[in-house]
């Protein structure tokens, strides 16, 4: 169980603090968390800090510190997690989790924190259980709307605007149970995936891992049904053949707990009844042999230039999916320089060192 | 109640009492149940039941207060219940947090046989396979707990955890993937090959934090087998030379550790990496020589032919104290060594680091020894240099010792400089010992793997010592060393912990003089501090005291300060144990400290318990 539980911006500076159990500290722990995780040599881990009988547990989110105090010795898997669910749940009823929707929202966060931990024991962090006892409303900046199109049109692209929900749809906060229900009834679905590849000069691929995620955000009323088909193709381990061709493989997946699986195995169909806000109903991973070829590809050339005594490396990334993708932030980190480009529909750009 | 009557006998309409919305009223009533039940063992069925009943209530106020009572109850009185099993059925209902809370509490559990054991390790099985990070953690710990005696058990429970962990550590969470490298490395200790097919997982990527990083090459350090070697070398080949000397150094330092079994490959390496002339890297490499020289003296033609050259990239102290050590050990083999260690003598007036020049002195003694025409000029130098010039005692004194050494006579220098050293492949062999998993089991899933043995014991000492930790009894020192206890007097053992249920007679009616009388002729036997918030109530106080046959001689009124009470209470054999209670001014903590007419460890902690139960439960209770 945690002693002390706050938030700190990206600066430090603390926006929400809450003390459980009177063990004294009192708010200056905030500080002294700031000041000590700012100063620790770099190979010491900051996850867990020590000081005065105390244990600092704190995980990052969206550039906020929400940090966790406890004397116990006690599971970190399980204080991670309580960070995580929190985070989760502070998004859910403020819309989304940043410096200004915090500071908005002080109330509503010290609400949620007064059902969800008592005396620091976690009494629940259903999103469903506590859209009971929740009163106070969630502040937005301004009122959602989907035909809000300032941030749609983004470098200069064509987009199909009834096509293409902005990015702000998502991000509105989850209904306490007292206010007016007939908002419209929304579902985001996100397949999120993390590719992390390692190319040979060469351009032969020496290092694929690929974690993915199918992450929904659910405005419908609890309880509702629903059913979410993957490609029957969808393929889980390394012998498994379904269709014809090498189809859509993963070497392993996990469902969240909630998603009942009955259709899984004949029609690659999840279901579940989830409550509102945030889920992530599948996770899956891959690595090494792809079933389809990388979205993109690396070409490069080394150019030793003996006169000026300079080393000019040429990386020519190209983008293989087709104009209508969008992607909408690309960073490249080349060693030792940092240059951010941004990619819209085009094929292929340089990057000189 | 007040009266002291026993109360057992109306154990029934207790029950029927607890079905009441008054969170206060259900507090007391729990605390009744758990105080006789253990007395009552036909009634404690139905106390198990309404506990158990009560963790599903919709009420998550009334769950966390029904759990709570449950973990209070004494293992030993939990062992006598066969109905454990219909509660943990009853686990599928709680939320994860609610099945992490009972994973931990039943960590506390014995199980009475091996059916037993195997039937409870059948109920928790779903639970390894948890989408909840922390119930699967929970429940391998469980396992590892419960098994401790079945090996192949413990095995087959890592090998369902592998999966979970892995992912944890491709995790986007770093602090998730940080926490499950620790256990990964934990498990390491006793399993080296159990992730060697998965070592991919555990390359670095560019954008990771340095903390992570470093985990990740110790994993690879940890988990290199005859089939991967080669692709983890080349892997930290890449690391050094990295843009960060930090990272760099600590992938050399990985290539090191490797070398101790895979030598040849890993000095190619090392040797590879002497030519690129970087001074951060090269005093690593020589540093990495030195330790390796000294485990495996195979290598040590390769280290010397590969050194010439690397003493102009060295400034730093702990690199040129390897170099200068490799110079003055092996520089027989080496044909420029006296010339080198000249031009630090040279030197010696502007070397900042007085450990460099002791490396010296030594070195240079050891080298004249094999090169003796060579090195004569230098030495002399350097010893005159020592005990004229310098200002550092410790070199100072150094250099005087070997003078007079040298004026013994040759052979006194040889016995003492070239003395037997200890066997170098027994550290070999320690370092390489795998672990017993019953050696960490207990940390498993707590904060020490994530601090580290080192770091952790520096803060338990800050620390002091924990109050009502898990004792449970190292079975891996018990194995090692043979039997402790000699086998009659195990049973005798048994027996004591059997009877552990404390019997305080019920009536007692102690007077103050007496009270006073023998407080002030006892000695203090326990004291401890628990939390505390608010004032006392003397009323509920009194109640809750008791019903479990504890006499309140004295007890302040309600916010005095500072707040005093005195308590008596005594056990069947006639042992009394008396009780001061004090919460001063402005702490938030009540002081407990016990005295007992007979000194008996055994009666002593389980009053304790059942004090801590009662005052705990008086904590909670909020009019």
């Amino acid at each position: 169980m945690i002693s002390q539980f706050f938030i700190l911006s990206s600066k430090g500076d603390p926006l929400i603090y809450k003390d459980f159990r009177g063990d004294s500290g009192g708010r200056d722990v905030a500080e002294l968390f700031y000041r000590k995780l700012t100063g620790l040599p770099g190979e010491e881990s900051p996850v867990v800090m020590h000081h005065d009988d105390r244990h600092f547990v704190h995980i990052r989110h969206s550039g906020l510190y929400l940090v966790a105090t406890t004397s116990e010795n006690i599971s970190p898997f399980s204080l991670l997690e309580l960070l995580s669910r929190l985070a989760t749940l502070l998004g859910d009823y403020c819309g989304s989790l940043g410096e200004g929707t915090i500071s908005r929202n002080v109330a509503l966060v010290y609400e949620l924190l007064d059902e969800v931990l008592d005396y620091g024991y976690v009494q629940t962090t259903s999103t469903e259980m506590l859209r009971n006892f929740i009163q106070t409303e969630a502040v937005v900046s301004k009122p959602f709307s989907l035909f809000d199109l300032s941030s749609v049109g983004l470098f200069g692209a064509e987009t199909q605007q009834s096509k293409v929900a902005p990015s702000s749809a998502a991000s509105r906060p989850v209904l306490s149970s007292r206010s007016d229900q007939s908002q419209k009834n929304e579902v985001f679905l996100d397949v999120v995936e993390r590719l992390s590849v390692l190319v040979a000069s060469n351009g032969s691929l020496l290092k694929v891992d690929v974690q993915g995620e199918i992450r929904l955000k659910s405005f419908l009323p609890s309880g509702s049904e629903m059913r979410i088909g993957l490609t029957e193709e969808f393929c889980v381990g390394k012998s498994e053949l379904r269709g014809y061709g090498p189809g859509i493989r993963v070497d392993e997946v996990s469902f969240h707990s909630s998603v009942q699986l009955d259709e899984f195995e004949s029609h690659r169909i999840l279901r579940l009844q989830p409550p509102q806000g945030e889920l992530t109903v599948m996770r899956y991973q891959l690595s090494d042999d792809l079933p389809s070829p990388l979205p993109f590809r690396l070409f490069t050339s080394v150019q030793w230039d003996r006169g000026s005594g300079r080393l000019q490396v040429y990386l020519k990334l190209r983008c293989d999916l087709p104009p209508k993708r969008l992607a909408f932030r690309h960073c490249s980190n080349a060693n030792p320089h940092k240059w951010v480009r941004h990619l819209s529909h085009s094929d292929a750009y340089v990057i000189r060192i | 109640m007040t009266q002291g009557v026993d109360m057992s006998g109306v154990f029934m309409e207790m029950v029927k009492a607890s079905a009441t919305v008054d969170i206060v009223q259900k507090k007391l009533v729990y605390l009744y149940m758990c105080t006789y039940a253990p007395l009552k063992p036909d009634l404690a069925l139905l106390a198990i039941n309404t506990l158990c009943k009560d963790c599903s209530d919709p009420n998550p106020m009334v769950r966390r207060l029904a759990l709570r009572s449950m973990c209070s109850l004494s293992p030993n009185f939990v062992a006598k219940i066969a109905l454990l099993f219909s509660f943990l059925d009853r686990m599928s209902k709680l939320d994860q947090w609610g099945q992490a809370e009972v994973l931990n509490f039943l960590l506390r559990y014995q199980p009475r046989s091996e059916e037993e054991l195997f039937d409870i390790l059948n109920l928790l099985d779903s639970f390894l396979k948890s989408s909840s990070p922390s119930v699967v953690m929970g429940a391998a710990k469980l396992f590892l707990i419960l098994a401790k005696k079945f090996p192949h058990v413990q095995t087959d429970v890592l090998m369902q955890v592998k999966g979970p962990l892995l992912a944890a550590c491709s995790s986007e969470s770093r602090e998730l993937c940080f926490a499950a490298l620790c256990h990964v490395r934990q498990i390491l200790h006793s399993l080296p090959g159990h992730f060697s097919s998965h070592y991919k997982k555990f390359f670095c990527s560019y954008s990771e934090p340095h903390y992570i990083k470093l985990q990740k090459v110790e994993v690879l350090c940890e988990l290199v087998n005859d089939e991967n070697v080669q692709q983890v070398l080349e892997e930290l080949r890449g690391y050094c030379t990295d843009v960060s000397a930090d990272f760099a150094q600590a992938a050399i330092f990985a290539i090191g550790g490797i070398a101790r079994t895979y030598t040849d490959q890993c000095v190619q390496i090392l040797t590879e990496l002497l030519e690129l002339r970087q001074e951060h890297i090269t005093t690593v490499v020589v540093q990495t020589f030195r330790d390796l020289v000294w485990l495996c003296p195979q290598c040590t033609e390769a280290v010397c032919q590969a050194l010439p050259g690397c003493e102009e990239n060295i400034q730093d102290s702990e690199g040129k104290q390897a170099l200068i050590w490799l110079l003055g050990v092996h520089g027989e083999r080496i044909p420029n060594a006296p010339y080198v260690l000249e031009d630090f003598v040279e030197n010696v007036k502007s070397e900042t680091f007085p450990a460099v020049k002791m490396e010296l002195l030594t070195a240079l003694l050891r080298l004249f020894l094999s090169r003796p025409a060579e090195c004569q000029d230098t030495l002399g130098r350097l010893l005159h240099y020592c005990i004229e010039e310098e200002k550092d005692m410790a070199v100072r004194d150094r250099g005087l010792f070997y003078y007079r050494l040298l004026l013994a006579g040759i052979d006194e220098v040889k016995r003492i400089l070239c003395s037997p050293k200890s066997d170098p492949s027994l550290g070999l062999l320690e370092d390489q010992a795998e672990r017993p998993v019953n050696s960490w089991a207990l940390d498993f899933n707590t904060l020490v793997p994530v601090y580290g043995k080192a770091r952790w014991a520096t803060i338990s000492k800050c620390q002091g010592a924990e109050r009502g930790g898990l004792e449970l009894p190292n079975t891996a020192s018990l194995a090692a060393s043979g039997p402790l206890i000699p086998e009659e007097d195990k049973e005798r053992v048994q027996e004591l912990s059997d009877s552990g249920a404390l019997m305080l007679v019920p009536n007692l009616q102690l007077t103050a003089e007496y009270f006073e009388k023998t407080w002030l002729s006892l000695q203090v036997a326990h004291q401890q501090v628990v939390p505390w918030q608010g004032a006392v109530h003397p009323d509920t106080l009194q109640m809750a005291l008791q019903v479990v046959n504890i006499q309140t001689i004295a007890v302040s009124r309600a916010g005095a300060q500072p707040w005093k009470a005195y308590l008596s209470a005594q056990d069947d054999t006639g042992c009394l144990f008396l009780t001061e209670l004090l919460l001063e001014p402005e702490n938030l903590e009540m002081q407990i400290s016990v005295k007992q007419s007979e000194a008996r460890t055994e009666t002593l902690s389980s009053f304790i318990s059942v004090l801590e139960t009662v005052i705990g439960t008086i904590g909670d209770i909020k009019p």
